[in-house]
């Protein structure tokens, strides 16, 4: 057979994940992180993080700057190994097959965990080619599937709309709002088991980023989804788990609703009450 | 508030002053082209007042001292295109992957080494690079390419890739180290592979200032006279050979310029012509730059 339909059946065996599917057919975690520590050269970030994230929910890490957010987020797709010096232990484990993404090749990582960034960052190529870009690399060549799933995660993505009729124009003719959001529609077109998400709406607008929140509601019951952010308010709107960490260490770790209401730590109440931070 | 109306008014001076200053700084480098454009044609004039544009097209023997003197311009210009085709064709390749090791996959130390040694090409005087050719590099080529002759389009096109290195290489390095660190990131993140993130991400995004670099270096192979003139002959000849050796615009004007013309004579008006040509061939390539830079403008 040609390698062509053997990568159309492969993304096919992937897809049912795509349907929403009960809770109760699978693990409710997506991964787990165990006892994670990080160092940049000599200087520690992470200190032995340990923290479950749920499969199909929104998963905020929130904290001062320099706790650390960033560095687990990132560590999730192993954004780290790009540059020399820096160093884990511990685990970060991805079910249902439970592979340890610390020890996994980290190009393989990051086919299977879409991230979207700070600033919008899409390629300098037209909208539809951004989109395939993940599907490319995963294989995928057939024409119609391509543009199923381009049409798609633009949907996912709340761009569809915005941008149906110019899918060949170039990326930077969009505002900066949609370029986030078409980062987005890139990160999730491949269907990554978890979307890592770095203060997505830091650099947006107000109005740009009630789209992007919007959407996260929209996806969160197909995709895991975990976000960094320094807004609170966000983590409170979006989330249905907050963790909230300081100086490389997570204090506390609890359902949204409950952190925000009812923090344990003092370290976490001084936060959320604006004491500092 | 008198000393502030003065003080405003020596201020609204001195920046006049400034900018006229600059206005004539940045209005001399106009004027010297306008300049040579001006001498080109003028001295042209008397040429072809005796010699018809459509023969000088077309064409395909130069031999301006020969009794039955010929001014066929393509015959030079063959040779110049041949020899720029050729250092093109080693220098793009050579150029790119050596732009994209250094600015993807060096480490700091080695590109901090390797770049200033790629710069020092730029300094070796080009009658060396000649030389060079004439003697080792053309000799080295006969031994695998029997039949090359001694003075041939080959060698000194090769060796001119090599030396026109630092504008391409070192050029389109700067461009690609100007791609932001999120757009590479942005690569890696969908499993882009090293390489994959050069060739599709790197590459596209500085592909304007790839271009100049490229655009500079072809300038720079047309209008190089020394490495031609010494290594691939003063003999007019009109071929795509690059095994033949053949006199290039440039060739044929220092060769000119070195003999003993009267200068109301038609060889020597010639030369005026053949300048033209090489002008409007630079330009040629500057402008098909400069769109081609439009085409595919980034933005980050």
């Amino acid at each position: 057979m040609t390698q062509k339909s053997f990568h159309d059946q492969h993304v096919t065996q992937l897809s049912p994940k795509t349907e929403p599917t009960p809770n109760t057919q699978r693990e409710s975690l997506a991964a787990e992180v165990r006892k994670l520590s990080f160092w940049y050269g000599e200087t520690q970030a992470l200190k032995e993080i340990t923290l479950s994230i749920a499969y199909r929910k929104v998963t905020a890490l929130i904290g001062p700057s320099g706790c650390g957010k960033s560095t687990l987020l990132r560590s999730f797709n192993r954004m780290h190994d790009l540059y020399a010096g820096n160093r884990y232990s511990g685990e970060i484990c991805l079910f249902p097959e439970n592979h340890n993404l610390i020890d996994l090749d980290p190009f393989m990582v990051r086919l299977r965990i879409g991230m979207v960034f700070q600033k919008p960052n899409p390629f300098p190529k037209s909208i539809f080619e951004n989109v395939a870009a993940g599907l490319r690399i995963q294989g995928v060549q057939n024409k119609k599937l391509l543009s199923d799933r381009v049409e798609q995660a633009l949907r996912d993505a709340a761009l569809w709309e915005e941008v149906k009729d110019r899918l060949s124009q170039s990326a930077y003719g969009l505002s900066g709002g949609q370029q986030q959001r078409l980062c987005i529609a890139r990160a999730l077109a491949p269907q990554p088991e978890i979307l890592l998400l770095d203060e997505p709406t830091s650099a947006l607008d107000p109005i740009a980023t009630a789209k992007v929140e919007d959407l996260i509601t929209e996806i969160r019951h197909r995709f895991t989804v975990i976000i960094v952010t320094h807004n609170m308010q966000q983590a409170a709107r979006i989330s249905d788990f907050t963790a909230y960490m300081h100086l490389g260490k997570l204090i506390e770790f609890a359902p949204t609703g409950e952190l925000f209401t009812t923090p344990q730590e003092t370290l976490t109440r001084d936060y959320i009450t604006g004491r500092f931070g | 508030m008198r000393a502030s109306e003065s003080f405003l008014r020596r201020r609204a001076l001195w920046g006049s002053f400034a900018g006229g200053c600059l206005l004539i700084a940045a209005a001399s480098s106009v004027f010297v082209t306008l300049g040579i454009v001006y001498v080109l044609v003028t001295e042209s004039m008397g040429f072809f007042a005796q010699i018809a544009l459509l023969d000088f097209l077309t064409d395909t023997q130069w031999t301006p001292v020969f009794e039955n003197a010929h001014f066929g311009v393509m015959t030079l210009v063959s040779a110049t295109v041949t020899v720029a085709g050729i250092a093109l064709a080693v220098s793009i390749p050579a150029g790119l992957a050596l732009a994209i090791y250094l600015s993807e996959y060096a480490r700091r130390e080695v590109r901090e080494t390797v770049k200033p040694c790629l710069e020092l090409l730029e300094g070796v005087p080009t009658v060396v690079y000649g030389y060079f050719t004439l003697l080792f590099f053309t000799p080295l080529l006969q031994t695998f390419i029997p039949g090359l002759e001694g003075f041939n389009m080959l060698g000194p096109g090769m060796v001119m890739g090599i030396m026109i290195l630092p504008y391409t290489a070192s050029v389109s390095e700067d461009a690609m180290r100007a791609v932001p660190s999120g757009l590479r990131e942005a690569g890696y993140a969908l499993g882009y592979s090293r390489f994959r993130v050069a060739m599709r991400v790197v590459v596209p995004a500085a592909f304007s200032g790839i271009t100049a670099a490229f655009i500079l270096g072809m300038s720079r192979a047309v209008g190089e006279t020394m490495v031609v003139a010494i290594a691939a002959g003063q003999n007019p000849n009109f071929s795509f050979n690059p095994t033949e050796g053949a006199a290039t615009i440039t060739a044929y004007i220092v060769q000119m310029a070195m003999g003993d013309l009267p200068h109301d004579s038609i060889a020597y008006q010639s030369v005026f012509a053949a300048g033209i040509v090489l002008f409007v061939i630079t330009l040629t390539f500057n402008l098909i730059g400069f769109f081609l830079r439009r085409r595919f403008k980034e933005v980050y």
